[in-house]
């Protein structure tokens, strides 16, 4: 039994007992939907359909209906699928590393964090797709499938054949873990439907709970089961975007080629999904009036662990401009000089500002637990986030080596409508799966209700 | 009416109750089905035979639709399909000449090259000659001959012109033939024979006129003509705004004697050194050693001055020139004089002007100098330009004086290329009878009552005397596309002749062959003739003696009516993309930038920074503004492009822009810039004075190839040294990296991860010379050409889209330390300029095959770096690996595409035709990039194999290399040891993983990344004089 010491925080406040988890989380799922669900619904499904029109225009015409040139071959799209990555990497961090580092406070965040994990993953899968010349052979040939062409094969050398393995690999394991993680929640919500005569919906969540029976036995081989999957997880956190980064490290372009990406992409990484989960969970908290469950606590810790990666962020950057001038080559230190100062130093101190000195300010107790405070923070340091993949992929490329290619790069409606497209799928995904699944995890929340629920603590 | 059921027969055999009918209806299919035996067959068989119907229906179903061809019943012996026809031809193009070798395949020319054996112009070939392949396909050519605008047969046509010939001979009036310069004896006396029937006049006049210089020359030497010059055996030139690398007569001779004159290795340290005094950048001032920027109306006071300062040297009389003692730098021409003395007879000075006061300046300066008879031959004089602008002003004022009965205008179009157009254009109204042999309705032949739609030179026989005694050979390398008949033809018709033009060839070489006194029988001269295309007689060396005819006082009394002026000065010029204008519907050479400023679909302004700075010109990424001007009443308006070198107080707009007639690529692009000329003027005069420039501040989008100029101190990029100093050492100038390790510092090779790759049978190896590259380009047309790249159009240069495999990069020299990155974005005012033919480097350890995640893109046995187009798929990954940024993607589908119309040899049946059956045409969203020409290494090692040995050096070259007038590129085998590269770059040996090359000014672009490139760039040697 875990026993925790009085003068930590509760991480269950109101005085809950275990049907009022019960019924605060499921109530979500079996209410009527609101009029604002409706309303941000259609909002994402405008987006999602805008979107679209960008996807069509693209794959029927050419990628040429975005900005690129013969000098910048990416830009947003490859931005926006390490931004999607990035983001994608709190919730498995969450539900992985911190159960093995036996973080409690993990266990009201983690189902919103996966399930937005999911999501991101599924919006940055979409990018090297929608960016390949012919979606439509490379949809397959990118995978080593045996084929009819002889000895043709996968390049394995290529780092983007890893980004496939590692992204379908992360992607399938979190799709597992996350699902794993909601059975019992479902059998919840079936056990309350079969008692109040909903039939269909008891259909519907007895057929996703997979039978569970809720015996001893079960449980216990589901803890194992979840034990295993956050080892297996675990090094795929960091694996995931150190591949990603591995794309550009392994490059010979000046402001690519640099070994200390892959531990910065991690950290940067974790900042940004961090950053989106306290987004999304701060509305989704305020809404579902879960405020007892993701308290003022949770936010904080989240934004010491902001803090932290921030800095190694900032310190990475800083390194990145000494380790240019010390190295003394000549192509490093001008593609340092013009990502400060160049054309594009607008998009550098974009990043600088959000990335490195706002999240600064959770240094004072006042603002990291002040909710509207850390909800500008948290978007401020994601648009930040977006800027430092732009700032490497764009700065880097749009002068390299040969002072004759060098050349600006213009977004296009459809660039921005590609990512317009990536949100609206999120939005849309997130939303209907706030709506029809249990957001907070019910079990794992009643496990620790004991030793950390304000009543006992307040004995 | 009763309610009887009603009862429905199934034919009339059952209202008749046919017996036989009755009996076969108890069976369940009562008719006889066509399945093989008897009724016994089966049902089984019926669903069987109905499957099979049913699938095979659909298989067909799905077939490709069927496209027209008409396979040969007999195939000629002569064509082998995929193997292609080379035959000897001459490129004729408005004066222009070139002679050629034409590649055809399945009976259709593809591909020109220049031809080897020509002494006239040198083996290779210019931007205009590559992409006269495609003004073959193009559609806007006539279909046939058209009589008041209206479509005719030939007997109608000939009927017509032949009558009202008839009634202006008979009513006095005069019959006038005009035409560009006339180099082919044959239709020169076609056309004396119908002039003489007619009563006509004959005028000649040349796009960029010469007669200045003719007329020079004709009171100098009594020869109008200009002379053979020889930049080879110069080393001392002098040129006053005469652009000879770019737009002069025969360019492509020029750059090959001039790179010729400035080759050197460790055996040979000389070189030649270039003055050019001149007042818009061209290539020839890019490639000069000491650039002048002067005032284009300065140019006969500096010339004056020069003859003086050597006069004065010599001991000969002087010109008068006190009246501008101020107005000039005399210590630079204090320099030039005492460089020509010490190479007296080993110079050239030449001029642009086509003031003949000035060229007879010039010529009194060569004569002085002893040039003529060594540098400058009369006794192979060249007729590539005889252009008489008087006869022009004399038609002129026969039009005004409404004598004219009938002009025909044979293959030119002066109402929009010649200086007297809007004149001429009033004058013609009151002719009669106006006839055009245009291949088009361009803005002559729109005018005309006959058109006459001339075959294009590839269809037609022709033969050419470019030189006094060179004789060349057109014959056609494909029967006539349209309706048309050639000139030639039209006019012996006309003259009452019966043969045709043929024989009429032949009979007149029939002449030549006498003089020949061979033993060989007329045919095989003939069949030689064709096969070399070229033909040469021993040229007697008459005594051609320079003779002073003007006087002192002439001169005196020229000089001092120049005048000297403080409003801008325009300058035009011909630039090296559309030249001239005549083939502004070709997108190859529209796309084409121009080899300084990197525009292309556009002619603008060129302007100082100094100048474009007290305009206040803001210009921005792709973007500059607007300035307007106004000569005569009439108001211009043009971008404006800041120009590092351009003379202050000059601007400079190239001619062969705003084609209203020419094909909806050519048409209404940039401005015309003839009619900016002055036409009152008894000759053409390329130089307007007395404008002002007005920003009218109103923003335009440029598109230009290159933005950035210089190399930003990036010594790996463009090594160069001065010839002073490479004579004290041959490895100045080199810049070598070393990385530094724990044992000290090491060359990047020594300290490789690679592996290496084995080449057990070929490497190719190119070697760029950047002392022989003058720029011109002609390599990046005749790649198109080859390698089936798209045009894209300007649009999509504005969004930096363009497709060139081998571009050349142009930068300009920095005065500013290298530690200042902001300063050294900007060029020096007088930059030195380096050209840098760029492609695929074909690197051993190649960063864009790591990347690609489908292995499309590998490595050869041979070295070569491949693209497997089926396999690309587009993740342009490659691209932005690549350190030296040649890979090009296909952002859009260029063929068949309706919006990438401009691209004419993708986007219509004809234009197609144009196309290399050995290349792909790439698909939408796949990667390209150069390959070394691998169809062509491909087909050599075919050929070499069937006949059992190894391919030859010579034999396989790719197209850019073959198409290089000045021979900067040379490619080849490096396992051939008796190869051209081989020795060129002496290499000492070779392991897996380095190339040891001997040559000293050999260097790989980038060589601290290691990629190891099998493209070697020679250093560049400029020979500044030490002051």
């Amino acid at each position: 039994m875990h026993v925790e010491s009085k003068l930590r925080e509760p991480l269950i406040t109101g005085g809950k007992n275990l049907h009022d988890i019960s019924r605060d989380v499921s109530r979500r799922v079996e209410e009527k939907p609101s009029l604002s669900w409706f309303a941000a619904l259609s909002v994402s499904l405008l987006m999602l359909s805008v979107g679209g029109y960008a996807v069509y225009r693209t794959l029927w015409d050419g990628i040429g209906m975005w900005g690129l040139n013969k000098t910048i071959g990416w830009a947003w799209d490859i931005t926006n699928f390490v931004w999607w990555v990035g983001i994608g990497h709190a919730g498995t961090l969450i539900s992985a590393i911190l159960l093995l580092f036996r973080q409690r406070w993990r266990m009201s965040i983690n189902r919103a964090a996966e399930a937005m994990t999911i999501f991101a993953v599924i919006c940055a899968a979409m990018f090297p797709m929608l960016h390949m010349g012919r979606l439509w052979v490379g949809f397959f040939w990118a995978l080593p499938l045996p084929n009819t062409y002889g000895s043709l094969w996968v390049n394995f050398a290529s780092p983007l054949l890893w980004d496939v393995f590692a992204i379908s690999t992360y992607f399938s394991v979190s799709l597992v873990f996350w699902y794993i993680g909601l059975i019992p929640d479902f059998a919840t919500i079936r056990d309350r439907a079969k008692l109040s005569g909903k039939k269909v919906s008891a259909y519907i969540y007895g057929v996703l709970s997979l039978g569970w029976d809720g015996a001893a036995k079960t449980w216990s081989r589901y803890e194992t089961v979840a034990l295993v999957l956050a080892a297996l997880a675990t090094p795929l956190v960091l694996s995931v975007h150190s591949i990603v980064s591995m794309d550009f490290a392994t490059s010979v372009i000046p402001g690519w080629h640099t070994t200390i990406f892959p531990p910065y992409f991690v950290a940067g990484a974790i900042f940004s999904g961090f950053a989106m989960v306290l987004t999304l969970l701060i509305i989704t908290r305020k809404v579902y009036k879960l405020e007892d469950y993701i308290t003022i606590r949770h936010l904080e810790l989240m934004n010491i662990i902001i803090i932290v990666t921030g800095s190694i962020v900032g310190i990475a950057y800083i390194t990145e401009l000494f380790m240019a001038w010390y190295s003394g080559v000549e192509y490093e230190q001008y593609a340092f000089y013009n990502r400060v100062t160049g054309p594009y130093w607008w998009a550098y101190a974009s990043m600088m500002t959000c990335n490195v000195i706002s999240p600064q300010l959770f240094w004072f107790k006042r603002i990291r637990t002040n909710i509207a405070a850390t909800f500008i923070i948290s978007i401020i340091v994601n648009i930040g986030m977006w800027f430092e993949r732009f700032v490497i992929i764009v700065t880097s490329l749009h002068r390299d080596y040969l002072p004759s290619s060098w050349a600006m790069f213009y977004p296009t409606f459809y660039d921005v409508g590609m990512y317009l497209f990536s949100f609206g799928f999120f939005f849309t995904a997130y939303l209907l799966f706030s709506k029809y699944f249990p957001v907070i995890n019910m079990h794992e929340m009643k496990s620790i209700l004991k030793p950390t629920g304000d009543k006992i603590k307040t004995k | 009416m009763s309610l009887k059921k009603k009862t429905y027969w199934k034919g009339i055999e059952e209202l008749k109750n046919d017996t036989d009918f009755i009996k076969k209806s108890q069976n369940e299919f009562p008719e006889y089905l066509p399945i093989k035996g008897s009724m016994e067959n089966s049902r089984r068989d019926f669903l069987k035979m109905m499957g099979f119907g049913i699938a095979a229906a659909s298989v067909a179903a799905c077939e490709a639709p069927v496209r027209k061809a008409i396979p040969y019943v007999n195939k000629p012996v002569e064509i082998d399909p995929s193997i292609p026809n080379y035959y000897a031809s001459s490129y004729s193009m408005g004066s222009d000449y070139c002679s050629v070798v034409v590649k055809t395949r399945e009976g259709r020319p593809i591909k020109i090259e220049g031809n080897t054996l020509s002494t006239v112009s040198g083996g290779g070939t210019t931007a205009q000659v590559e992409s006269s392949i495609l003004t073959l396909y193009d559609k806007e050519r006539l279909k046939g001959p058209l009589l008041d605008g209206k479509e005719t047969d030939w007997k109608n046509i000939d009927d017509y012109v032949l009558g009202k010939l008839e009634k202006i001979k008979s009513s006095g009036k005069k019959v006038y033939v005009l035409s560009n310069s006339i180099s082919s004896p044959s239709s020169q006396n076609i056309i004396d024979d119908f002039i003489y029937n007619y009563n006509g006049t004959h005028v000649e006049y040349d796009q960029l006129s010469y007669h200045g210089m003719l007329e020079a020359n004709n009171s100098s030497f009594g020869i109008r003509k200009l002379p053979f010059y020889d930049f080879s055996k110069a080393k001392i030139i002098v040129s006053f705004g005469y652009d000879f690398l770019g737009s002069s007569f025969n360019n492509n001779l020029f750059n090959k004697q001039f790179a010729e004159s400035r080759r050197v290795n460790r055996n040979q340290k000389k070189m030649s050194r270039l003055y050019s005094f001149e007042s818009n950048l061209t290539i020839t001032g890019a490639n000069a050693d000491h650039r002048i920027p002067i005032k284009s109306l300065e140019s006969p006071i500096y010339i004056t001055k020069l003859y003086n300062v050597l006069a004065d040297k010599i001991g000969k009389t002087k010109i008068n020139i006190d009246k501008f003692s101020d107005a000039i730098d005399n210590d630079v021409i204090n320099n030039v004089a005492s460089d020509l003395l010490k190479n007296a007879g080993k110079s050239i000075v030449i001029s642009g002007s086509n003031d003949k006061y000035v060229q007879i300046v010039v010529n009194m300066i060569n004569d002085l100098l002893d040039n003529f008879g060594i540098t400058i031959d009369f006794n192979k004089a060249y007729n590539i330009r005889k252009g008489n602008d008087s006869k022009m002003n004399s038609f002129l004022s026969d039009l005004s004086n409404k004598n004219v009965g009938s002009v025909l205008f044979l293959n030119c179009n002066p109402l929009y290329d010649n200086y007297l157009a809007p004149k001429i254009k009033i004058g013609i109204e009151s002719v009669d009878m106006k006839i055009s042999t245009s291949d088009r309705l361009d803005e002559t032949s729109i005018l005309c009552d006959v058109i006459i739609p001339n075959s294009h030179f590839l269809e037609s026989w022709n033969d050419f005397e470019p030189i006094e005694n060179h004789y060349s050979f057109s014959q056609p390398t494909i029967g006539k596309l349209f309706n048309t008949r050639q000139y030639q033809e039209t006019l012996l018709l006309w003259s009452g002749f019966k043969n045709t033009y043929y024989d009429y060839l032949q009979d007149a070489w029939k002449k030549v062959y006498e003089k020949t006194q061979t033993n060989k029988s007329f045919q095989s001269f003939w069949d030689r003739l064709l096969h070399d295309g070229v033909f040469e007689l021993n040229n007697e060396s008459k005594e051609i003696n320079y003779k002073s005819s003007t006087s002192f006082s002439e001169l005196t009394s020229w000089v001092n009516a120049l005048k000297n002026s403080s409003k801008f000065e325009l300058s035009t010029y011909q630039n090296l993309s559309v030249a001239d204008g005549i083939q502004s519907n070709n997108p190859w050479l529209q796309e084409m930038p121009d080899p300084i400023s990197k525009v292309c679909w556009d002619n603008y302004i060129s302007v100082n920074p100094k100048d474009a700075e007290k305009l206040n010109v803001e210009t921005g990424d792709m973007t500059t503004q607007v300035l307007s001007f106004n000569i005569n009443d009439s108001n211009y308006k043009l971008p404006v492009v800041i120009q590092p070198g351009q003379a202050q107080g000059t601007f400079g707009v190239a001619l062969g822009y705003g084609r209203k007639f020419s094909g909806p690529v050519g048409d209404d692009v940039g401005v015309n810039a003839y009619l900016m000329l002055n036409s009152n003027s008894k000759y053409q005069n390329l130089t307007v004075d007395g404008i002002e420039l007005t920003n009218i501040n109103e923003s335009y989008r440029i598109a230009q190839t290159q933005t950035h100029h210089t190399i930003m101190g990036r010594e790996s990029i463009i090594q160069e040294t001065s010839l002073s100093e490479y004579i004290k050492d041959e490895n100045s100038g080199k810049y070598e990296f070393k990385v530094a390790t724990s044992k000290g510092l090491k060359k990047p090779e020594a300290i490789t991860l690679w592996k290496g790759h084995e080449y057990p049978n070929h490497h190719w190896v190119m070697s760029i010379d950047l002392n022989s590259c003058t720029g011109c380009g002609a390599c990046t047309v005749a790649c198109q050409v080859e390698n089936n790249v798209p045009v894209v159009g300007k649009e999509e240069v504005l969004n930096r889209r363009e497709m060139a495999w081998i571009r050349i990069d142009r930068y300009y020299s920095s005065d500013v330390d290298v530690h200042d990155f902001k300063g050294l974005e900007n060029a020096s005012e007088n930059p030195d300029v380096t050209f840098q033919p760029m492609m695929c480097q074909h690197c051993n350890n190649a960063p864009c095959e790591t990347v690609c995640p489908v292995a499309a893109t590998t490595h050869s046995t041979e070295g070569l770096n491949q693209m497997v187009y089926n396999r690309c798929i587009g993740t342009r990954y490659c691209a932005n690996n690549c350190p030296y940024k040649v890979r090009r993607f296909n952002w859009f589908k260029y063929h068949d595409n309706k919006q990438f119309d401009k691209n004419s040899s993708m986007n219509n049946d004809l234009g197609k035709m144009v196309l290399n059956p050995d290349v792909t045409v790439r698909s939408r969203g796949v990667m390209e990039k150069c390959s070394f020409c691998v169809q062509r290494i491909q087909a050599g090692k075919l050929q070499a194999k069937k006949e059992k040995r190894r391919p030859i050096d010579g034999e396989i070259n790719v197209a850019c290399a073959s198409a290089c007038p000045s021979q900067a590129l040379v490619f080849g085998d490096i396992k051939d040891k008796e190869s051209k590269i081989y020795k060129l770059l002496k290499i000492e040996g070779s392991d897996k993983t380095t190339l040891n090359v001997g040559e000293e000014r050999a260097y790989n672009v980038l060589q601290e990344i290691r990629v190891s490139p099998n493209v070697w760039y020679l250093r560049k040697v400029r020979n500044k004089k030490a002051v």
